[in-house]
């Protein structure tokens, strides 16, 4: 199985690079996770987003809209990419520690 | 590598059709992972299951869509395919490629992925199989030098299509090849970041041949039609005649409204216009007598999909005729698809297609979320589904408007 590496502890992740469970996440993964998708550092914007999806996902147990994400953090879907270049669901989702999304293609 | 034997596969390079497979053997002779992708395929073929996993999350810098992650469930016997990523690749509208074009594409696919492409998929793109997630980047950015954009996937404008139109085709009915440039410019947002509760596809026929089967494969359908009359050149209706081409087995006896008449004695058709639906029979059948009417447009349906949550549906009529003007920047056209996508995004469970959400909440409240006007057209048979409303504040309206003693215009059809 594929890991990242945070802190001297390797944590489990998918071939997409999502983590597998859940616990393991923290903001230190966080970080490490938001390096692979080219976000080098969280600032407090980039945490809007996360937390907002944290937050979320606890409630409902499953990733919002992405039409949600824009009304409820404020940011332009614009502005959502200039924060996380690969996107909310590969980018942001990922970095929040939420399982991968199952999209349809 | 040992040459496996692969007879299912073999099977099908046999018969006189082309065959993936033969152009699979050529590729392999560069590309030693199509050796292993038919391996692959074979094993499929026997055990009758697919060895790629549900759903893979890759992409590139900047876009929420147009790479799909594929990974092989059998990554330590499949090494190779293990990581075997598709891009798609937004084609030219009408599919309308200089070679040099397609040999630019295919040298940076040689370059970065397998070689293998699919021209093209059912939703238009150029379909670029196989590659992995290492290269995707640098392969998008090749393809972006180059003067190629990825196409749509996952929850978003798919990639626009339409057929080749008035460059090659007389009864194209407005610029199919314009229109579909012009969508797939204006919503590059919306091709490129999913941000909706599931796809959409756009689909545009010049003409009701529909080439590019709009109506069973794209959310919204754009057909070509005319609302003024068929025009007839009766010498020429004469010459099919004097060449014993029979138009009352050809022609009249498909009309689907029964109303095409033919004069035998004096050779001469005549259509009774009001009550043709613009099916295209006649016109496809006797093209050098017939021609599509001179005030052109197009009728616009919404709905179509294959089956997924529910059945699989045919688009249906929103708009029996919008003018498509170029000149102003098809601005009605752009007005209802943009209702259309705020209603559905606003209202839609995840997954849901459009035509699904009218299914579920009523083609009332669809249209009057979008202020569409209900007409006839949008009827599928006679007395099915009169789509007809009256609304709370229509009785209220009318009880005012008696207790004050006046007439409601339309009043009278309300009971
Ligand atoms: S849909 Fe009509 S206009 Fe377009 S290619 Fe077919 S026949 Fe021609
Ligand atoms: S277009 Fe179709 S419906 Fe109209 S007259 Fe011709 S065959 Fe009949």
């Amino acid at each position: 199985m594929p890991f990242i590496e945070v802190n001297g502890k390797q944590i489990e992740t998918d071939e997409d690079g999502f983590i597998v469970n859940l616990e393991d996440w923290n903001e230190d993964v966080a970080l490490a996770l938001a390096k692979t998708e080219q976000v080098e550092e969280l600032t407090e914007d980039h945490w809007k987003v996360v937390n907002y999806l944290k937050d979320y996902y606890k409630e409902y147990g499953i990733a919002p809209m992405v039409r949600k994400v824009v009304k409820q953090t404020g940011f332009s879907l614009k502005e959502i990419y200039e924060l996380f270049p690969t996107g909310p669901a590969k980018g942001a989702c990922k970095i929040a520690g939420l399982p991968k999304p199952t999209g349809c293609v | 590598m040992t040459e496996k034997k692969r007879p299912l596969l073999d099977e099908l390079k046999k018969g006189k059709w082309p065959s993936f497979v033969n152009e699979m053997e050529k590729s392999a002779a560069k590309k030693p992972v199509v050796n292993t992708l038919m391996d692959l395929v074979e094993r499929s073929y026997e055990e009758k299951r697919v060895h790629w996993k549900h759903g893979g999350i890759v992409g590139v810098r900047g876009y929420g869509g147009g790479v799909i992650g594929r990974y092989c469930d059998l990554p330590e016997e499949y090494p190779d395919v293990a990581e075997f990523h598709t891009i798609r690749v937004n084609q030219p509208s009408g599919w309308f490629y200089t070679s040099d074009a397609i040999r630019t594409l295919c040298d940076v696919w040689e370059k970065h992925g397998s070689g293998l492409t699919n021209m093209h998929g059912a939703t238009g793109d150029a379909i670029l199989l196989g590659t992995t997630t290492d290269h995707l980047q640098d392969c998008f950015n090749d393809l972006s030098d180059n003067g190629f954009d990825l196409g749509g996937s996952g929850s978003n404008l798919r990639t626009p299509s339409a057929c080749c139109g008035p460059a090659r085709c007389e009864y194209a009915c407005f610029d199919t090849l314009d229109l579909c440039h012009h969508l797939t410019n204006e919503y590059q947002d919306e091709l490129h970041r999913p941000m909706w509760p599931y796809k959409f596809k756009i689909k545009i026929s010049g003409c009701p041949n529909d080439c590019t089967s709009s109506i069973a494969r794209a959310d919204l359908s754009i057909i070509g039609t005319w609302r003024d009359n068929i025009q007839v050149n009766q010498e020429a209706v004469k010459e099919y005649v004097n060449n014993g081409f029979d138009v009352k087995e050809e022609v009249l006896a498909h009309c689907p409204c029964n109303c095409i008449t033919f004069d035998e004695e004096k050779k001469e058709l005549s259509i009774d216009d009001e009550n043709c639906t613009r099916c295209m029979h006649c016109i496809s059948a006797m093209p050098k007598a017939l021609r599509v009417g001179k005030e052109k447009g197009a009728t616009l349906l919404l709905g179509g999909k294959a089956t997924i949550v529910q059945s699989a549906f045919l688009s249906w009529v929103i708009k029996p005729f919008i003018k498509l003007d170029k000149e102003d920047g098809y601005q009605e056209l752009h007005d209802i698809l943009e209702r259309i996508w705020d209603w559905w995004d606003e209202n839609a469970k995840v997954r849901e297609r459009v035509g699904e959400l009218i299914y579920r909440k009523g083609m009332g409240e669809f249209l009057k979320a979008t202020g569409l006007e209900p007409v006839p057209q949008m009827v599928h048979h006679p007395r099915a589904n009169p789509y007809f409303f009256w609304y709370p504040e229509d009785f209220a309206a009318e009880k005012e408007a008696s207790e004050a003693g006046k007439e409601v215009a339309g009043s009278e059809v309300s009971e």
